[in-house]
């Protein structure tokens, strides 16, 4: 298990569970690496500041990560980690390799903004 | 008020060392991170040459130093901007992500730096998709594959060798005639039968459509271009110190790094700096360690000459 305090998806099961109840997911597939390291630090700050996005991380490695690995989205990626932006349970975003906060944000942000919330519930 | 008696810009192995020293001497001490806690530390999966640890990996390491700083008091922002600053006025002030406004008596700088990149077109857009400059993170990626590795440093050919593991070929680009590595790596690569060669050129485009495809190489001497098919490419061709916050500022020298003397004293008083961001030969955790001793030494002594004298003096020499 990844030492991260965000919360951990140990199984198939458990990711599709985290989707169903969830309308707007970030989950970072990567092991304790240097370029996974960095995404999982922002991820943990930025859980106070969107309270509407759930934040979660998976080990790479264990076989129920196919979940991750074997998307369409990821099919060209050869980078960690590997991070997938759901929502509603579709995937609407993936990136490889290191992000920055930056990059991070402006990603949720055209994604999961309030606004695009309250647009979409209209 | 955000006052503190010192802030310290940069949370790798100088700054937190810098953090340890002086909020165990009861400085109030803030340490404002750009990135992840760490630096280039972070990017080192073991390090086997830190003296009273046979092995660790860089994270660790890290970490533990992130948890001693704080456990002495130090406060960590991480991933935070620095919007504006003003080194020369007393107190220093730094605003952070254009809001909050930090004050100090003294800083240290231990801003560090980050892997050189090609600067090419197609770099940015097939990073993650065959470009990687972190071999232990990427390299089963390329299991039975073809790949380059460019540079020609210790860590271009170190990381070449411990490719093999997983690549069919390594094919060593670098600019130069020679290499800059110490001779037992180029030895260990030269003798590796994995491992081919193309001196004198420079990688000028990489090419792909979802995913890197192949790469323009040009021969340094004769100005020759030429395609080469390839699944991937390392780069390992050093660091550009992080420094352009203080150009114009700071005295900096041709590599944009920054001048110190002996007590890691900028041109600034009150004013210090460690680590990878300075101008030195040997860019090791160890020394970065020793110069951010050094800074946090000097800076408490700084300090003496303000009213936390007799909470600083004690411990300075300790």
């Amino acid at each position: 298990m990844l030492r991260t305090n965000l919360t951990h998806i140990l199984s198939e099961q458990e990711h599709a569970k985290l989707l169903q109840e969830n309308e707007n997911v970030m989950v970072c597939c990567g092991r304790m690496g240097p370029m996974c390291i960095p995404v999982y630090e922002v991820m943990e700050e930025l859980e106070n500041e969107y309270p509407h996005v759930k934040f979660a991380d998976m080990e790479f490695d264990i076989p129920d990560a196919r979940v991750i690995r074997d998307l369409p989205e990821c099919r060209n990626f050869a980078g960690l980690p590997f991070v997938v932006y759901y929502k509603n349970g579709k995937v609407v975003k993936a990136t490889s390799s290191i992000q920055s906060r930056d990059q991070i944000t402006s990603i949720l942000d055209q994604y999961f903004s309030q606004e695009v919330k309250e647009t979409a519930t209209k | 008020m955000n006052h503190y008696d010192a802030i310290i810009i940069g949370a790798g192995a100088a700054g937190l060392t810098a953090g340890i020293y002086l909020s165990r001497a009861k400085v109030k001490t803030l340490i404002l991170n750009e990135g992840a806690v760490g630096g280039q530390m972070v990017l080192t999966h073991e390090i086997a040459n830190y003296p009273g640890i046979e092995s660790i990996s860089g994270y660790e390491l890290a970490r533990n130093m992130k948890l001693q700083a704080q456990k002495f008091g130090a406060v960590i922002k991480s991933n935070i901007k620095i919007t504006s600053f003003d080194l020369k006025s007393n107190p220093k002030r730094f605003v952070v992500n254009g809001k909050d406004e930090y004050t100090s008596d003294v800083v240290i700088i231990t801003t560090g730096g980050r892997s050189r990149t090609l600067g090419v077109p197609g770099e940015n857009e097939f990073k993650g998709k065959g470009i990687s400059y972190c071999a232990t993170c990427d390299g089963d990626f390329f299991q039975d594959k073809e790949i380059i590795v460019v540079g020609g440093g210790n860590s271009a050919l170190e990381e070449a060798v411990s490719l093999t593991k997983y690549a069919s070929k390594v094919t060593i680009v670098h600019q130069f005639d020679h290499f800059q590595a110490f001779e037992h790596y180029v030895n260990e690569a030269k003798n590796n039968p994995k491992i081919d060669f193309i001196m004198e050129s420079k990688i000028i485009e990489f090419i792909g459509d979802e995913k890197l495809r192949k790469v323009k190489i040009q021969n340094q001497r004769n100005g020759e271009v030429f395609e080469k098919d390839i699944d991937g490419v390392f780069i390992f061709i050093g660091y550009v110190p992080n420094t352009e916050m203080f150009e114009g500022i700071l005295e900096l020298n041709q590599y944009k790094e920054i001048v110190v003397d002996k007590n890691m004293a900028t041109n600034i008083e009150g004013v210090y700096a460690a680590g990878d961001s300075i101008a030195k030969r040997y860019r090791q955790v160890t020394t970065a360690v020793g110069e951010g001793t050094v800074a946090a030494l000097s800076a408490a002594e700084y300090l003496n000459k303000f009213e936390k004298a007799e909470q600083v003096a004690e411990v300075s020499v300790a």
